[in-house]
């Protein structure tokens, strides 16, 4: 019957055209933003733009030095926090955790890394920030307790979920056969993970920070909510500091009053959207190259 | 070997088992203790008023009225952009399980990009959003807020699809064929009947998802008192109220916040775990 045939062509020809487009949908979003920032971009050099403290959106001046500095100090401090806490987790989880217990903590671990950014925003404000106030007054910083760190503690709460998830896929993919090995050689169980399990699976766990890394850079309400917003370059983790993400959510509202300042923001969006987008890239890279055993 | 080196072996093994409880119990306590915190500091500003009623005249003073706008509208929101977001991630999961063999160039294409934009900041979806919102000419409205939060979601749902339609059987689309079905045919009668309770997953957890999210709809939403009428009317929603609450000066209000991010957190922990318990019964079924 043609008419059945002809309508499975037509939705062929649809559904392949739909999957073309999903598949190059980051490239609209990277070309629109980095047309949108162009005007910008042509209106002062780029080191002026890149490498300033000059953030004077009503003078024309948007230098960004200081929003690079608050989403890198942030990040890193996060990391710092985080990386080290996810691994043990995962660790412990996928080698010593019996299967009944990991069947029980790992949908848990999952299920709450689901809960809205606002909400994480939500407790840093009730506790994290009148901690960190009493933590700086202690040190005899005086701060507000929305600062770097609060921002960084907040972070790092979020993304621990997330790489723990990563790393424990990737130790669940090392064969059994060489720990089975490396005990039967007389290692101990932890000599066995760091010295089979954990070579094997470095690149994987390499890859799972960095994807830890880049949700990191782009998480936006619940850091902005807690960390200041004061475009400057943090000299203690009791300053005040100012992310980029943050940049771009504050301002959304005058954006469009004040000329280049629209073009300014989206700017910041490009950028973030680069740096993640690269991230990812590597990191999907490595993965890759481990499911297929060419690491 | 030395009895001294094999102590000294355990010694090491015993710190870090030690400092692998406390990180396991360090991350599971914090994501608890937010919970758990939410949900005290919440109820008791949580109140029937709140539920049923929209903001009156000075709500954010402190006066009457409730959230209703923002319950409503985050449901029209994550609903639209689910059902968007649906309509094209079912095409593009079907064909590159049906249409193509799944382990083909195209299907690790889509793969693969999925990763990368599942990765991307809902802040730049939302940057997106509404750049095309300013080039279609739109105000902030829920039409547009649905388009940024669709895009948000995608990923997320063919990726979910994408792995429920991998373990239907072979088999069950070449029975199909040989009876002289097409491939759409099969595809819809066949391979999506058997991949429902799957597929009511994946469109749940992106529900989920999308009903939590802030940073898209920032630019996009707008924010209004009032339950949107039409797609091109703004909409509030629960994620930028309980923002906006959070900011006044007024205990009273921040109270409702916290009541407002108590309904949001029960909202998302219902929706996955539903999607989770939908997801176990289903793949109890295939494997008996």
């Amino acid at each position: 019957m043609p008419g059945r045939i002809a309508r499975d062509l037509v939705a062929r020809k649809i559904f392949f055209a739909l999957t073309l487009a999903v598949c190059l949908l980051a490239l609209p979003l990277a070309v629109s933003l980095f047309v949108k920032s162009l005007p910008v971009l042509k209106s002062a050099p780029l080191a002026s733009i890149l490498f300033s403290t000059e953030w004077q959106p009503m003078q024309g001046k948007f230098g960004m030095l200081a929003f690079f500095m608050g989403t890198v100090t942030v990040t890193a401090l996060a990391m710092l926090i985080a990386v080290p806490v996810s691994l043990l987790a995962a660790i412990w989880l996928s080698e010593y955790a019996s299967s009944r217990l990991r069947n029980l903590l790992l949908p848990m671990i999952d299920l709450l890394s689901g809960i809205p950014s606002v909400i994480y925003g939500v407790w840093g404000i009730i506790i994290l920030v009148p901690s960190v106030r009493w933590l700086s007054h202690r040190f005899g910083a005086w701060s507000s307790g929305y600062c770097l760190l609060s921002g960084a503690l907040v972070l790092a709460v979020m993304i621990s979920p997330f790489i723990i998830h990563v790393a424990r896929e990737v130790l669940s993919t090392v064969s059994f056969g060489i720990r089975d090995a490396s005990l039967a050689l007389g290692a101990t169980k932890w000599q066995t993970i760091k010295l089979t399990v954990l070579r094997k699976a470095l690149p994987g766990i390499v890859a799972a920070v960095i994807l830890g890394l880049s949700r990191a850079l782009g998480e936006t309400i619940a850091v902005l909510m807690v960390i200041g917003n004061v475009p400057m370059i943090p000299k203690s983790l009791f300053d005040p500091v100012y992310p980029l993400p943050a940049l771009l959510a504050n301002n959304y509202g005058e954006m469009m009053s004040i000329p280049l300042y629209d073009s300014a923001l989206l700017l910041s969006g490009f950028i973030l959207l680069v740096t993640v987008l690269a991230s990812n890239l590597v990191a999907k890279g490595i993965l890759r190259a481990m499911q297929r055993g060419q690491i | 070997m030395k009895r001294s080196n094999l102590a000294a072996r355990k010694l090491e093994e015993r710190i870090f088992k030690a400092l692998m409880y406390l990180s396991v119990a360090l991350v599971l306590g914090t994501l608890l203790l937010i919970v758990g915190i939410i949900i005290a500091k919440g109820v008791p500003s949580l109140s029937i008023q709140m539920l049923t009623q929209t903001p009156k005249g000075g709500y954010y003073l402190g006066k009457e009225g409730g959230i209703l706008n923002a319950i409503i509208g985050s449901i029209y929101l994550a609903s639209g952009a689910t059902l968007l977001a649906l309509m094209v991630s079912l095409p593009v999961s079907l064909y590159i399980n049906v249409y193509t063999r799944n382990n083909s160039r195209l299907a690790s294409l889509v793969r693969f990009s999925m990763d990368i934009l599942w990765g991307i900041p809902s802040i730049v979806y939302g940057a997106f959003g509404f750049i095309i919102m300013i080039s279609l000419g739109l105000r902030a409205s829920l039409g547009a807020a649905i388009i940024a939060v669709a895009l948000f979601e995608l990923p997320i749902m063919v990726r979910a699809m994408d792995e429920v339609l991998k373990m239907i059987p072979q088999e069950l689309a070449e029975a199909s064929y040989s009876l002289g079905a097409t491939r759409t045919e099969t595809a819809f009668r066949v391979i999506v009947r058997q991949a429902v309770p799957g597929l009511i997953t994946g469109g749940l957890m992106a529900f989920g998802r999308g009903i939590g999210d802030t940073a898209s709809v920032l630019f996009t939403a707008g924010f209004t008192d009032r339950i949107p009428t039409s797609l091109s009317q703004p909409a509030a929603t629960l994620p930028l109220a309980i923002f906006f609450q959070l900011g006044t000066p007024f205990p009273e209000v921040q109270g409702r916040a916290y009541a407002a991010a108590t309904v949001l957190t029960v909202m998302v922990l219902v929706i996955s775990l539903t999607a989770r318990l939908i997801a176990h019964r289903y793949s109890k079924c295939i494997t008996h």
